[in-house]
């Protein structure tokens, strides 16, 4: 089985690898996934308090060739969205884009599952920018 | 000299065929394509002489007494096939009991599960750390019901050999027939049926620089004689286990490989050894927290199977792949989307199972292929490493373990 360019170009050049330094502001983080399983992903998100978009995201992957894509094209993805426009990112969205097979379908589930987690933790940690930055 | 892109070092999966092999086969396609079993005119004469050798030197290779033991079959597949249901069917009266082990190639426990559906009931008997089936586990896993052990000579992933005398001797001592599944260890180390005690065993052309599509089945005709059901009916071929016209090229290519990996399997060892072991300290002296899977003595000469933890096995290979073939256990590589079962029965995590590589080197392998490898697999384990969020948390002295994962 043959990977799709897309896939091959994100292994080859992963987008945003690396991680924040603890404690800086504005920062959600996902960890999901279990080494048992073969596929944990570490997605983070920097989000500027003072507008509510996300200016940076970072990821670390370990996994397949196809978790690390679909990671490394949740980050590019993720920059330049509101936390709530974030949400709404889809692992179908990310099949489509990279052409995964039926059988790495679940690593798309998992790049979305790691947005949701680092949304989630950024919500919990910043609670009152975040609804600042959300009110309309 | 200049590498040759890809580099080949998958030879657990299958083989070049060697160019000798090949010239030897050629004749039978078109010149000598009788049907040996034509008993009227030369080109079956011909044809019979033709397979009548390769008999013998399969025979040889493995030490059988008479050449008549060797039955031809489709692959090593077919071969435990027929050695596993043969047996089950023909000693029915006698027993419903197989003994086997949990490292056997898919081949053999999808058989054994088979017939576990059909009334029989299958022992896999677990194995040490190293890959070596302990005795006396053994022993205590056969009952009085047992008609068959059936053992892997050699592993498929880890290249563990087995103490296939003292299994042989166990065997003898209760009055059991026993299959070795030598698909890979036949033309690479000293294999004899004879001296090991084993009456059925299972071996494969394209594993030993021959073609596709051609396998054996020895079947000892004699203390004790073996009988076995056939799974395929017909003109009564083979002594009547094996049915269908003989595919007298590949049998002739098949006999061939086996005789030069005869004349050639000490040197061969001795070299493949050596580059092997140079692979083997090339990576483990680089990289940190990589383990030797299997035994480190008892082993295939020609194989190195390593985990990398912290990094995902077909990730490792993605990043070799342009250049060089390898195989790892990852689930991501499998049919089954589970990872190695047999890493995994050597009591390593199914993190480490996701993480293992296996190089297998053959005969054509080079000591310049070697250092790239070794070289481009020391790079790519680190790039994603870097990229691991495992080895991040690890080196933070997070330990994995203390972590509760959410899986999926």
């Amino acid at each position: 089985m043959a990977y799709s360019e897309k896939v091959v170009d994100h292994y080859n050049n992963p987008r945003n690898v690396g991680s924040f330094t603890k404690g800086t502001p504005g920062v959600g983080t996902g960890l999901v996934g279990a080494p048992e399983c073969g596929d944990v992903m570490k997605l983070q998100i920097k989000v500027n308090l003072d507008t509510g978009m996300i200016e940076d995201a970072k990821f670390k992957t370990f996994g397949c060739g196809s978790a690390i894509a679909s990671s490394s094209l949740a980050t590019e993805w993720l920059k330049g969205k509101t936390v709530d426009e974030a949400a709404k990112i889809k692992n179908t969205d990310i099949v489509n884009e990279l052409k995964l097979p039926p059988v790495k379908i679940h690593c798309s589930v998992l790049a979305e599952d790691a947005i949701k987690a680092a949304l989630a933790d950024y919500r919990e940690k910043h609670a009152p920018a975040d609804a600042r930055a959300s009110s309309e | 000299m200049a590498l040759k892109f890809p580099i080949f070092m998958d030879s657990q999966s299958t083989t070049p065929a060697d160019p000798r092999v090949v010239e030897a086969m050629i004749p039978y396609f078109t010149e000598k394509f009788g049907h040996p079993a034509s008993r009227n005119h030369s080109f079956g004469w011909e044809a019979e002489t033709a397979v009548d050798r390769a008999r013998e030197q399969i025979a040889k290779v493995i030490g059988a007494r008479d050449p008549k033991e060797v039955i031809f079959t489709s692959g090593g597949t077919e071969s435990i096939n027929l050695a596993l249901k043969g047996v089950a069917e023909m000693y029915r009266e006698k027993g419903n009991h197989i003994v086997t082990t949990a490292i056997e190639q898919r081949a053999s426990l999808d058989v054994c599960k088979r017939l576990e559906r059909h009334g029989y009931e299958v022992t896999y008997v677990p194995v040490r750390p190293d890959g070596l089936v302990d005795l006396e586990t053994l022993r205590q896993a056969i009952t009085d019901k047992t008609i068959l052990i059936s053992v892997m000579f050699a592993n498929n992933e880890v290249g563990t050999i087995q103490d296939m005398s003292a299994i042989g001797r166990l065997a003898k001592e209760k009055g059991i027939i026993l299959h070795a599944d030598a698909t890979q260890a036949v033309g690479k180390i000293p294999v004899n049926v004879e001296a090991a005690g084993i009456d059925l065993l299972s071996c494969t052309a394209h594993l030993i620089y021959g073609p596709k599509g051609v396998g054996a089945l020895y079947v000892r005709r004699k203390a004790p004689r073996v009988r076995i059901a056939p799974l395929i009916d017909g003109g009564g071929h083979e002594r009547g286990m094996r049915s269908g016209t003989l595919p007298v090229p590949l049998i002739v290519g098949f006999g061939r490989a086996a005789e030069i990996c005869g004349e050639v399997m000490t040197e061969e060892g001795v070299r493949l050894a050596k580059l092997r072991d140079r692979l083997q300290d090339m990576i483990l002296s680089n990289i940190d927290e990589a383990y030797l899977n299997g035994h480190p003595e008892r082993r295939l000469p020609h194989n190195l199977n390593i985990s990398f933890a912290y990094v995902e096995g077909e990730s490792v290979l993605m990043g070799l792949n342009k250049e060089s073939a390898l195989s790892s256990g990852s689930a991501c590589t499998s049919s089954t989307l589970e990872p190695s079962y047999v890493i995994g029965a050597l009591g390593a995590s199914a993190e480490l199972a996701h993480s293992s590589i296996r190089f297998s080197l053959h005969r054509f392998t080079t000591e310049e292929e070697v250092d790239h490898v070794g070289a481009r697999t020391i790079e790519v384990v680190k790039r994603l490493r870097e990229m691991s969020p495992l080895y991040e948390l690890a080196k933070e002295g997070v330990d994995l373990k203390s972590i509760h994962w959410k899986a999926e």
